[in-house]
């Protein structure tokens, strides 16, 4: 599944279940169909407007990776 | 419906309080209103108390009650509200109602919060309870982490910059060095503001609002009735609540809360007034981008304006709309559920001409912006002099 960033922030104050992922990248995804989708980055930083492309599903969070 | 008043107020300072209880925080804020009012607990027909998260952080439930019988008030309906950072203001909005309908003809309505007897990443944990726990918050969402997002999206959208985050919270905390009962009474300047840590980029530790303890209240009655309890009735002039998805990703558009425009629209429409007679407000700024949001969405400025004008100082206290004089969440604090009613205190004393070195000039019609979550409630209130 590929989508686009709408937007994204990285955290570097995070509750104690994600204290040893910080610092990293929470994006929100618009998909093909125009949904929506909270979900996580992994590896490159992304911005607005880049390709991302769904690498994982963990405990029903998506994980998206940049797409060159 | 009949013209309701704010007949008095009262709340605790804010701030991290070691020694004090969530219940004794309530009741300072009660006994000083009642007192302001010269009402016993006898005469109060309602309590309304808003709070957003007392059982999680001091493992209390039940809270109306238990509020209201340690004020002295017996036998009568209490009840809590909760609407996130918005549950004092709803609290508020349902006790007009009330008041307005001629179901009652004295309420009291309190709101209370004790946050800082938990550790920060526990308290970004209870907070991140306002969000939807299924979607954004289970993928790593914090409260700050989503007004991070609307800031990048404001960024990208309409051009607003760092530095015009930055100017909400130079002039906040300017504001609230002359607020006596403000949490943290410091001038910051641009530059700390700029070179502050991360907490969600872009947000910075001088965007985020602070973790208080506090207690605020206020006393609601029929105009012609308060008249007989005080000289100085501050009028409610119009009020409203409005709702929208708790979840960010399920909004169109993340640079603007529906609610907010909704609740604006419906309370202008109440009192007969519009954005540009507001001669000043106190707005819902949790994070820097929500008061620039919250311009926009009251229709003080345009959409993709709010930047812009709080960098031209048309926002500080002696600029032409002058906001959050009291210091706002950012610096007089944000004990949640009290903020709401904490507003309306602030309100009322600049229109009452009793805010001290916060005093304005310009004061006889004030607005109140209270948003909860990421947008998913909000209660616009309209005060005036009478």
């Amino acid at each position: 599944m590929t989508g686009t960033v709408y937007t994204e922030t990285v955290v570097y104050l995070a509750p104690e279940a994600f204290a040893n992922d910080v610092p990293y990248q929470v994006a929100i995804v618009t998909l093909e169909d125009g949904s929506r989708v909270t979900g996580r980055i992994l590896g490159e930083r992304v911005a607005i407007d880049d390709r991302v492309e769904q690498v994982e599903l963990r405990d029903g969070v998506p994980f998206f990776r940049r797409v060159a | 419906m009949r013209a309701v008043a704010i007949a008095a107020a009262g709340k605790t300072p804010f701030g991290a309080f070691p020694d004090r209880d969530l219940r004794s925080l309530a009741v300072e804020a009660c006994q000083k209103c009642l007192k302001n009012g010269h009402v016993s607990p006898s005469q109060v027909e309602a309590f309304h108390l808003g709070n957003f998260a007392g059982p999680s952080f001091v493992g209390q439930n039940h809270l109306a009650p238990y509020v209201s019988t340690a004020v002295g008030i017996r036998d009568v309906p209490a009840t809590r509200f909760e609407a996130a950072c918005a549950s004092s203001g709803s609290a508020f909005f349902h006790a007009f109602l009330a008041v307005a309908s001629g179901v009652y003809d004295c309420v009291l309505v309190a709101g209370v919060e004790k946050m800082t007897s938990q550790p920060t990443a526990r308290v970004t944990e209870i907070l991140a309870g306002a969000g939807d726990c299924s979607g954004e918050i289970k993928a790593g969402s914090t409260f700050p982490s989503l007004f991070a997002m609307i800031a990048r999206r404001h960024m990208y959208q309409y051009g607003t910059t760092l530095e015009h985050l930055a100017a909400v919270a130079v002039k906040n905390h300017a504001n609230g060095a002359l607020n006596p009962d403000a949490h943290m009474r410091k001038v910051i300047t641009m530059e700390q503001a700029l070179a502050a840590r991360p907490v969600a980029e872009p947000l910075h530790l001088y965007d985020c609002s602070l973790i208080s303890d506090g207690a605020a209240a206020v006393l609601l009655m029929p105009l012609d009735r308060a008249r007989d309890f005080t000289d100085k009735p501050v009028r409610i002039l119009g009020v409203a609540q409005a709702s929208d998805f708790v979840a960010l990703d399920h909004k169109e558009d993340i640079t603007t809360f529906p609610a907010v425009r909704r609740a604006a629209q419906k309370a202008y429409e109440m009192a007969g007034v519009g954005p540009r007679d507001i001669q000043f407000a106190e707005v819902h700024d949790c994070f820097t981008v929500a008061e620039i949001v919250a311009l926009e969405d009251l229709g003080f400025v345009e959409r993709g304006a709010g930047g812009p004008f709080e960098a031209s100082g048309a926002t500080a206290r002696t600029g032409e709309k002058p906001i959050n004089a009291s210091g706002g969440l950012k610096s007089k604090g944000h004990p949640v559920g009290a903020t709401g009613v904490a507003q309306l205190c602030d309100i009322v004393a600049q229109i009452r001409c009793e805010a001290g070195d916060m005093q304005l000039k310009r004061n006889s019609l004030g607005l109140a912006q209270n948003l909860g979550g990421s947008g998913a409630s909000c209660v616009v209130s309209i005060l005036g002099d009478v």
